[in-house]
């Protein structure tokens, strides 16, 4: 169950077939208080690094770029109602969509954990 | 984004930092955005309890000398001349066409004296607007060492109480000097947040102190200028460089109750005002666009710059300030539309990331303002309606 990260702080985990995607709580942090999550389509298509979905906080907009190609399988309904699941628990709860991968996908070709947070601490 | 220019400070940055505030560049000073708990609980505890803003960025700018009024009146759509000592009015400063330069508080705080408080982004723009146009016999100076807080919400009374001042025969938009914790400050009862609350103007040296001082009190904490914003918003007053600009005029911007009647046609001083031609044959509606409310269905934020269509799709207006408003759980905006199209409760769309979001016309404000009138006036008024 290793999880990796992009650059632009989305996390990409694998459960079973499918990998599950979200924001890292570095990127919740930055974004501040979230109130509203455009989740995609079902079936959407998504190329890696293409946008997937809409973070509104209270004051900004962020993008979660596909850490993965693949087909779009789930999304976490819950965030139209408790948005604020993606401050209170980035990893967990606060899941944005599931997506099958395309078969060229490899999910090690995306950073470890060790790597993302060099990268978070060369920020701070 | 940190500029490579040296960004100014207020006198209370030392403050905000120990509190934990989040600094970011606003109009040339780092000011706090917000402070550890956020935007959305500073928000909420101005409404519910009261919240303290460093609003020291703002330009402070003292008018005085012979026919102070009548000068000042040159420049603003205002009746400044029957303004009272110790009372305050909301003031706008016109270019030729009607356009507004800056949107201001002037206060008349002695016989000829006066104090204007504006926009930080305008304010060395508006000092050469009012020497440009006013006698050297006037005195207009920036009071650069001064600082200015701003102390918002209900319970705001009650902490000036509790400091020893009975402020119940103070109402809103008055000012009066007083000495708070020793210190000499000018007192104003108003804001930029729809709530009951002032303004308190204090020399730097004394700042931190004063903000200390209010601070004891359990009611009292920090807001940053991300709460101002979704407060002003709810409150649906106007947020210079984005509901109003040079390019908006007063009618345009829906504040023709900011054009006294004694500077309208048959007031006793109609005209007089750079721009008067333009605003007085635009009273009282005779404009292509209106500033109005828009409530947006869903829960998606509408942004500032986002395109309002009508239900065929034409372009009719555009969003200037929206976000998410805390006090009612859900997106607010406003911004402009073409007069035909602002009746309340008429449908259109706002267009956010090539989508088609509906939006409802709404009157202005989102959240009625509690401010405060008088003893008699507001017994037994002071619980909002909730929504």
């Amino acid at each position: 169950m290793s999880t990796r990260y992009t650059d632009d702080h989305e996390w990409a985990r694998e459960e079973d077939d499918l990998i599950v995607v979200g924001i890292t709580d570095y990127a919740q942090q930055q974004l501040g208080e979230v109130v509203f999550v455009e989740l995609p389509d079902i079936d959407r298509v998504l190329e890696q690094g293409e946008e997937a979905a809409v973070i509104e906080s209270v004051k900004a907009a962020g993008e979660v770029k596909s850490p993965v190609s693949g087909t779009v399988v789930a999304v976490n309904q819950a965030l139209e109602d408790a948005p604020e699941k993606i401050n209170e628990d980035p990893s967990g709860t606060g899941w944005i969509y599931k997506i099958k991968p395309a078969d060229s996908v490899w999910l090690t070709d995306l950073m470890d954990e060790g790597a993302y947070q060099s990268l978070v601490e060369s920020l701070a | 984004m940190n500029s490579p220019e040296v960004l100014k400070r207020t006198a209370l940055f030392e403050l905000h930092r120990q509190a934990g505030a989040k600094i970011v560049p606003f109009a040339g000073y780092a000011m706090p955005v917000h402070y550890a708990h956020g935007i959305i609980r500073e928000h909420l505890h101005t409404r519910e309890k009261a919240g303290l803003f460093d609003v020291s960025h703002m330009g402070q700018i003292r008018v005085c000398g012979p026919d102070a009024a009548q000068l000042l009146e040159t420049l603003m759509p205002v009746d400044i001349v029957s303004l009272p000592r110790g009372r305050q009015k909301y003031g706008l400063l016109l270019n030729a066409s009607g356009g507004i330069i800056d949107d201001l508080m002037v206060t008349r705080t002695g016989q000829e004296d006066y104090l204007l408080v504006v926009n930080a982004a305008r304010k060395d723009f508006d000092l050469n607007h009012i020497r440009a146009r006013l006698p050297d016999s006037l005195e207009v100076e920036m009071q650069a060492d001064q600082s200015l807080l701003a102390l918002q919400g209900p319970r705001c009374a009650r902490v000036m109480e509790k400091l020893g001042h009975d402020l119940s025969n103070m109402r809103f938009m008055q000012a009066q000097q007083l000495k708070l914790a020793g210190v000499p400050c000018w007192l104003s009862r108003s804001g930029y947040t729809g709530e009951d609350g002032f303004e308190i103007s204090v020399d730097d040296n004394h700042a931190a102190e004063i903000a200390a001082c209010l601070l004891k009190d359990d009611d009292v904490q920090w807001v940053g200028l991300g709460a101002r914003d979704s407060l002003r918003l709810e409150a649906g007053l106007c947020l210079y460089g984005h509901d109003i600009t040079e390019h908006t005029t007063p009618i345009e911007a829906s504040l023709l109750w900011a054009v006294s009647k004694a500077r309208r046609t048959g007031g006793p001083r109609p005209g007089g005002f750079v721009g008067d031609d333009i605003v007085l044959a635009q009273i009282p509606r005779n404009v292509a666009k209106r500033l109005v409310g828009f409530s947006p269905a869903g829960r998606a934020l509408i942004r500032p710059g986002a395109v309002i269509e009508d239900m065929a799709g034409r372009a009719i207006g555009q969003v200037t300030s929206g976000g998410f408003s805390p006090s009612l759980g859900r997106p607010v905006c406003m911004g402009y539309a073409v007069v035909g199209q602002c009746s309340e409760h008429n449908r259109l769309n706002a267009v956010v990331r090539d989508k088609r979001l509906p939006v409802a016309v709404t009157k202005l404000p989102f959240v009625s303002p509690n401010y405060y009138h008088g003893p008699a006036v507001n017994q037994g008024r002071q619980t909002r309606k909730q929504t």
